[in-house]
């Protein structure tokens, strides 16, 4: 799993919001597009790409894309 | 000799079905007007949804069963006095006590020997129901079972939940359920996981929780409501989907004995368009054998899957063979599947 792709994923679920900026440490919650419509996005995308099943409590108590990514990544080597 | 009692299951078929919607409608344009910083239109688009219907303030979902039921007797020729079960599915019932179904048989004319109840189920409340009707029909206690589902969650919804009142509209369904009729209903699927009960509830206003004034919480998302609301976690309930859908899909064909490819329209609850086309994608189903018809509609929770398989039988081939799959799965959690076939 790399982080690089895992971002452009990430961002790729923004449409409106300016996203190239965004890194590991991106607050991904802190900018007026989130909505739980994004949320459902992000866990889509994870369970596409990686087939990984992300919850919405695990979501919740992320804030930094990097914090998703350990979970997803803990659950791919598992 | 020993005496052999051969038991003949008595097979359940669909006869006809009918729905009703109220006549007050609120649109993406309303919504949008009444959450501006909300992009409703973005998100309605993604999640297929242009209006829903909304029940009037002194219109209740037993008034719409009634009216569904209405329908289906002038729509298909069909008498109350042939009715000998009453099944109603909702979670929006009259009073505590008695069951909303007893009022329904008296409202509708249907003879005093009828048997009727409710049960409280959410989205997968149509393919239980129909469960039941089978169960009722294969024991020889009843023949000719009218399968209610009515729902009006929008009175649940707290005004400012911009969210659930995107998704959400208010509609009723009726069916008949016969010893003949247009397709046979196969064998089922279902399951329950009640871990997940917090994830879609009303709180308040039963027994452990009675009705009162506490205070408003703001989700993550910003969406209004309080302990009395309709609480949705959507993507929690997303999840369980993506989880739970799949190898429902994948049992109930091994048990009917039929291939992906054997089955020509998919129908499941018509939760969303978003969630709709990502369990399509995830089961590798063509879109074409895929039905959403929810944009008219919205969520009306018990009876979209009626509601969809009345208009895609105005649409869809149904030769002699032609196998639809129908499944419904959400609040509970709950899910259950079958497999109809056409005669």
């Amino acid at each position: 799993m790399d982080i690089e792709k895992f971002i452009v994923e990430f961002a790729d679920q923004y449409d409106e919001i300016e996203t190239d900026g965004f890194g590991p440490d991106t607050k991904f919650k802190e900018n007026e597009e989130w909505s739980s419509m994004t949320a459902l996005s992000v866990i889509a995308m994870v369970d596409d790409s990686y087939s990984v099943r992300l919850t919405g409590d695990d979501v919740r108590k992320s804030s930094t894309i990097q914090e998703v990514y350990d979970i997803v990544a803990s659950r791919i080597n598992s | 000799m020993t005496e052999v009692l051969l038991f003949n299951k008595m097979p359940a078929f669909i006869k006809a079905i009918s729905y009703y919607l109220p006549q007050k409608e609120l649109s993406n344009q309303e919504l949008s007007a009444l959450f501006p910083e909300w992009g409703v239109e973005k998100i309605a688009s993604k999640i297929g949804i242009e209006t829903r219907h909304i029940a009037a303030d002194d219109e209740f979902a037993s008034d719409m069963a009634i009216a569904a039921a209405n329908n289906l007797f002038a729509e298909h020729g069909i008498k109350p006095g042939e009715i000998d079960f009453v099944l109603y599915c909702t979670q929006s019932p009259d009073y505590f006590l008695p069951t909303t179904a007893c009022i329904l048989q008296d409202k509708l004319n249907i003879p005093v020997n009828a048997g009727a109840l409710d049960f409280n189920l959410g989205c997968s409340g149509y393919t239980y129901g129909l469960a039941l009707a089978k169960g009722l029909i294969a024991a020889g206690i009843a023949g000719n079972i009218l399968l209610l589902t009515s729902e009006t969650y929008t009175k649940f919804i707290h005004p400012s939940d911009k969210s659930n009142r995107t998704i959400f509209g208010d509609g009723a369904a009726a069916t008949l359920i016969s010893t003949n009729g247009y397709a046979e209903i196969g064998e089922f699927v279902l399951g329950t996981n009640g871990a997940g009960a917090n994830n879609l509830m009303v709180k308040q206003g039963a027994i452990r929780h009675p009705a009162k004034n506490t205070g408003l919480v703001n989700d993550e998302f910003g969406n209004v409501s309080s302990d009395a609301n309709l609480h949705m976690d959507g993507p929690a309930i997303f999840s369980f989907t993506s989880e739970a859908v799949p190898p429902l899909v994948e049992e109930t064909l091994i048990k009917n004995r039929v291939e992906k490819t054997g089955i020509s329209q998919y129908i499941f609850h018509q939760a969303n368009q978003y969630m709709l086309t990502h369990l399509r994608k995830k089961l590798d189903i063509a879109p074409e054998n895929f039905y959403i018809n929810m944009r008219q509609f919205a969520n009306t929770v018990s009876s979209t899957i009626p509601i969809a398989l009345a208009e895609a039988l105005k649409e869809k081939d149904t030769a002699p063979g032609t196998k639809w799959l129908l499944a419904g799965f959400g609040v509970g959690y709950s899910w259950c599947a079958t497999v109809i076939t056409f005669n």
